[in-house]
């Protein structure tokens, strides 16, 4: 992502930024609500235009962008309020869309990776309920498993912590961090931290839509104000005197 | 049952309606899903709008209608995707915009006068001809392989619009596929129940089906088995009762949906009594 700029209804609220991401990282996008971190990783993924500036996918601008199964995105709330009903299981299973074809029943390829999702989740035992009577934190890991179950390089959370259960919030670290180990890419977009702070090798801090601190990931003992601590960081030095060219999301 | 059997015309009748009570549902899950119950009602407007037009023309009323149905479709689906909020202004823009360009053109049309309009506004289903059948079976036909071939597809597509894009689905393609899939079911509905209630057969036999289910496979079949069986069973009542066909199909699935209400309640809390003595939840 190189100088990118969006605004929404007519208000900019992403001011230049200069993004980008190596393969094996775990980024955090940290920042106050209204900061513009859930509009940086939508930006990313080509889901928000840009108004300025440039947005490439593994050297590919989005709208060019062919691989989408390298890429998993999780985004804030599964949106269950269409009113038809969906097991947990079906809903899994619709991340494994990108490998299907068309016609063809689900192959035991199909069918073991979304039961791997559902076991690395730790909800395999509630596949067959209807997602909409699962609290929030458990609506949040059948949306992990989704992204979990197309098995791609590059996970893409939008706030996965926020307003879950300790269970919950236990189950996603302990699925990062098997995602870690296995080398895949993960950007996170957190308001705090919380457990998955040892997960997370770098931090971009947002603060109204630019970047005032990228680099080592905030200490424990400031992980309950993340924004704190950070005031030694120039506010401008990354977006003005941004030298590097060229800062394609490029995971691979 | 074997006296109403007997009538070709019946029989043509009970053929149609059965395929347009599978197809319509089967449309009507992902419709509801997407929470556009009333798109079937706003296409159905537009719909008589191509009727009359057939009328003027003089060409067939249900090809121009299934024209008039589909570009009605691509619009709505178009003016949903460019302003975020006017998805229901757009629907009211087609219901009144469909009803008076129906009204409007059958007055110019020769011959042509408000009653000419009612048998599509109300179903005619008895007067379904041969090669009206055919049409009605290879569209729901269409319309069913549609179904099957993109479901996965249009079951992300309707969950989450924007995670279908990551995805990398054709979001536009495929709401407009389903937009438009939606458009001709209600055309060949349209004889069976009427303009006027043909959304009440993609939405009344869904909202009873999810009353007793948790997946949506489960729903979407209920949904057809409901829809064929209300069909069937308001053709062969009205059939004995002498009342309108359309109605009594229309009557009978909110019968059911009314059973289905009283019956889900049991069912849902004999799921949650199940639920609770798991210690992991």
């Amino acid at each position: 992502m190189a100088d990118a700029r969006v605004s929404l209804d007519g208000q900019a609220v992403l001011h230049g930024v200069n993004f980008r991401v190596e393969p094996g990282e775990v980024v955090a996008v940290l920042g106050t609500n209204g900061s513009g971190k859930s509009t940086l990783v939508r930006a990313l993924l080509g889901l928000v235009p840009l108004s300025g500036g440039r947005v490439e996918l593994y050297g590919v601008p989005p709208s060019r962008f062919r691989e989408w199964r390298r890429i998993g995105y999780v985004p804030q709330r599964l949106s269950v309020a269409g009113g038809v009903p969906a097991t947990v299981r079906e809903i899994v299973a619709s991340g494994r869309v990108a490998r299907q074809r068309r016609l063809r029943p689900a192959s035991a390829a199909d069918r073991s990776a979304v039961a791997r999702a559902l076991d690395a989740v730790g909800l395999a035992d509630r596949a067959g309920d209807a997602a909409g009577t699962l609290s929030g934190g458990q609506q949040q890991r059948v949306l992990i498993a989704r992204a979990l179950a197309g098995e791609p390089d590059t996970f893409v959370l939008d706030e996965p912590t926020a307003g879950v259960d300790t269970a919950s919030q236990e189950a996603l670290a302990s699925t990062l961090h098997r995602l870690v180990e296995e080398g895949r890419t993960v950007v996170l977009v957190a308001h705090e931290l919380g457990p998955l702070q040892p997960l997370v090798t770098r931090a971009v801090v947002l603060e109204a839509g630019r970047v005032v601190h990228d680099g080592a990931p905030p200490r424990p003992q400031e992980t309950e104000h993340p924004l704190r601590g950070h005031d030694h960081v120039h506010p401008h030095a990354d977006d003005e005197d941004a030298p590097d060219p060229l800062t394609a999301w490029r995971a691979r | 049952m074997t006296a109403f059997l007997e009538f070709d015309f019946l029989r043509r009748a009970l053929l149609a309606a059965v395929v347009v009570g599978l197809a319509a549902p089967a449309v009507g899950t992902f419709i509801v899903q997407r929470r556009l119950a009333l798109l079937g009602d706003g296409i159905g407007h537009v719909a008589l709008t191509g009727v009359a037009a057939g009328f003027l023309t003089r060409t067939s009323p249900v090809v121009t209608a299934i024209v008039a149905a589909a570009l009605g479709a691509v619009a709505i689906e178009l003016m949903r995707e460019r302003g975020r909020t006017s998805g229901d202004v757009a629907l009211a823009l087609l219901f009144y915009g469909g009803i008076a360009g129906g009204v409007l053109l059958i007055g110019l049309a020769p011959g042509g006068s408000n009653a000419t309009l009612l048998s599509y506004l109300f179903g005619s289903v008895s007067s379904v001809t041969s090669s009206d059948l055919y049409v009605v079976l290879g569209i729901a036909a269409v319309v069913l392989v549609i179904i099957a071939a993109f479901g996965r597809e249009l079951f992300l597509l309707c969950q989450d619009a924007e995670v279908a894009r990551v995805y990398g689905l054709h979001v536009r393609f495929l709401s407009l596929l389903i937009a438009v899939t939606a458009a001709v079911t209600i055309v060949i509905a349209m004889r069976v129940v009427g303009l006027l209630l043909v959304s009440a057969l993609m939405v009344v036999p869904v909202a009873t089906a999810q009353q007793l289910t948790r997946s949506f496979r489960a729903t979407i079949l209920l949904a057809m088995a409901i829809g064929a069986g209300a069909s069937v069973g308001g053709l062969v009542g009205a059939f004995y009762v002498d009342v309108a066909p359309g109605a009594a199909i229309v009557v009978l699935a909110l019968a059911v949906f009314i059973v289905a209400v009283a019956l889900g309640r049991v069912v849902h809390r004999v799921w949650a009594f199940a639920r609770t003595p798991n210690p992991r939840q």
